[in-house]
């Protein structure tokens, strides 16, 4: 790699090029990223190749006549080799088209277009609360290392990271729903509602999703931001006779951010993937849901397509954070 | 030994009640055929019955004690947890000593492939292969032991990168000794305590990950007692205020809270002692 790394400089400097080395780093980071996606997207359409035998004859049963299984491959296109129909599905779902579902017949694009939105909706819902939270959480406790309030904070996240989402799902339904009567328990918002309604009725799946993912972000943070009060230079700052606020806000967050930045992006992707357990809960009518469903029903285009987009959004978010982190970290902004 | 029992003398009060609590765990998941009052899955009353003496937390829907498939529940729920860790534990161990110990072209190779199993998500890759494959033990532990040995692999590689530079490695490379042979008498013996920390953080992981799955339907299947099950086979429960539902969750949260308490203790301990060193 540094090789290559090497060789590239060269090659730009003897054309006089004055390439800052961050857009070098930068598109090798796109160019990985989108190997990744390449091989994430070969292994959930082989993934299909692991079952012994056929998955004709698997998912229509013992009982299903040679014409409807030789049929049903037809249709599924397993009579073509293997990289032709590869080749086939990515086509067809960079258009957009993503198939038909085994057990409905329907278009998996038609089933999933809705559901997509609400699964960012709420995702989306579940952000603005968290990274908030998290972040004032994370510096307080860094600040104040070793206080009651830090140990405090630090035994209710433990609590919350060690706890599975249906936990804390059913403990805010049992409280926030049903006793006190403030939120609905069961989310099936529809096209119908107003942006308020929507909001109101995604509330609880919300909160969950905000408990599960504010323990980590906030623990990141707070690890970030005394990695950085313990430095040298901080160190110095004070020594040097700078008053705290001043400190904290010329020295200490200005290299706080690229961890923080980075910090944020990788949760987002946590939480978008946490929404699947959070929908089931409480009927929320997003990809989760769906997944699972066709999981159970065995319905392979459809969960090949949902997994399809959640692992996207996964990467492209993790892709998101390492760049951002490139671009926020002043040493490979500024070389010397 | 004695160190340990020097060290478990000053430990603070909640590494104590996590030991106590795991210790608790597994005295209950060993000794549940004697202090459960009823069998796993042997329907004993009418459905959902209050708590009282003779159901001590109540029936669930199939009129199947809930006390004794909660004590029950600690066999399964954590007794395959065990399995899975300790599988994903080997796997990522054994390939991540080599790949340390060797460097190179193998190096290379293995953690690319490690990196790009990183980057997808467990869950949605999990529910993927058991969509294909059906819902059974066997795939659920199999397929968790490949995603979830990713970070083990990380950590042994790291460790066995840092000890093989190490002279009393190269004494030994220069008298002819084996790969293995160094693995298992050089590396192994100086990398126990990073490993173990380790194996305890991946059990709270693949612990919490089996839950979830036997939760969605798609894990432990019935009639097994497995506390993420029961949680969804008496969730209706819930809408009418009973808590009854919530207490294998709680039960789930209580270890890992339990183990986690351990870990940060054992990893405190370790940092000050090299500290002092």
């Amino acid at each position: 790699m540094s090789r290559m790394k090497r060789h590239w400089r060269l090659l730009l400097r003897r054309r006089n090029f004055k390439v800052n080395p961050i857009i070098i780093v930068i598109l090798q980071r796109l160019g990985l990223g989108l190997l990744t996606m390449f091989v994430v997207s070969l292994l959930i359409f082989f993934a299909v190749e692991l079952l012994p035998g056929d998955i004709a004859q698997e998912i229509l049963g013992q009982a299903a006549t040679e014409e409807t299984v030789a049929a049903f491959r037809q249709k599924l296109g397993l009579d073509k080799p293997p990289i032709l129909r590869y080749t086939y599905w990515l086509r067809a779902a960079l258009k957009g088209d993503l198939g038909e579902s085994l057990a409905s017949g329907r278009q998996v694009s038609q089933l999933i277009s809705g559901r997509v939105a609400n699964t960012f909706f709420l995702a989306g819902i579940s952000a603005i609360l968290a990274v908030p939270l998290s972040l004032f959480l994370g510096i307080i406790t860094a600040l104040y290392r070793d206080s009651l309030f830090d140990r405090f904070i630090n035994v209710i996240m433990l609590t919350a990271i060690s706890s599975p989402q249906f936990f804390i799902a059913y403990i805010l339904i049992v409280y926030l729903a049903v006793k006190a009567g403030l939120f609905p328990s069961l989310s099936n918002i529809d096209p119908s509602m107003s942006l308020g309604e929507k909001i109101y009725y995604s509330f609880l799946p919300a909160l969950t999703l905000t408990m599960a993912v504010v323990a980590y972000m906030m623990r990141m943070t707070r690890v970030a931001i005394i990695d950085i009060l313990d430095s040298s230079y901080i160190e110095m700052a004070y020594l040097k006779g700078i008053k705290r606020y001043r400190v904290i806000i010329k020295h200490a967050f200005v290299n706080a951010l690229a961890p923080i930045i980075n910090v944020v992006a990788l949760n987002l992707a946590y939480l978008v993937v946490g929404v699947v357990i959070s929908e089931v809960i409480f009927g929320f009518p997003g990809l989760g849901q769906l997944l699972i469903d066709s999981v159970s029903k065995r319905d392979i285009t459809v969960v090949q397509a949902a997994c399809l987009i959640f692992a996207a959004t996964y990467i492209l978010l993790n892709l998101i954070a390492d760049i951002l982190s490139i671009i926020t970290n002043p040493r490979l902004l500024y070389p010397r | 030994m004695f160190q340990t029992i020097k060290l478990l003398k000053r430990a603070p009060l909640p590494p104590l009640f996590g030991l106590v609590v795991i210790l608790a765990y597994l005295l209950v998941a060993l000794s549940a055929p004697i202090i459960s009052p009823f069998g796993e899955s042997e329907i004993v009353g009418s459905e959902y019955e209050p708590w009282g003496n003779q159901f001590l937390l109540g029936t669930d829907a199939l009129g199947r004690d809930m006390a004794s498939r909660l004590i029950y529940g600690a066999r399964n729920s954590v007794g395959i947890a065990i399995v899975t860790t300790t599988l994903t534990f080997l796997l990522g161990a054994i390939i991540g000593l080599l790949a340390g110990a060797l460097g190179g072209w193998v190096d290379q190779i293995l953690s690319r492939i490690i990196d790009i199993l990183m980057s997808i998500p467990p869950l949605i890759f999990a529910l993927l292969i058991l969509a294909i494959l059906g819902t059974s033990i066997t795939t659920l532990i199999l397929t968790i032991a490949v995603l979830y040995c990713t970070r083990v692999y990380r950590i042994a590689r790291a460790v066995a990168a840092n000890i093989v530079v190490m002279d009393y490695c190269e004494v030994a490379k220069l008298r002819g000794e084996g790969i293995w042979w160094i693995i298992l008498h050089e590396i192994l013996p100086n990398s126990t305590a990073p490993l173990v920390v380790e194996f305890g953080l991946r059990f709270c992981f693949v612990f919490l990950f089996i839950s979830s799955l036997s939760f969605l339907g798609l894990g432990i299947q019935p009639p097994a007692a497995d506390w993420g099950s029961m949680v969804r086979e008496n969730a209706s429960l819930i809408t009418f205020g009973d808590i009854t539902p919530i207490l294998p969750a709680g039960a789930i949260a209580l270890l890992a809270v339990a183990i986690n308490l351990v870990i940060d203790w054992i990893s405190a301990v370790r940092s000050t002692k090299n500290r002092i060193a």
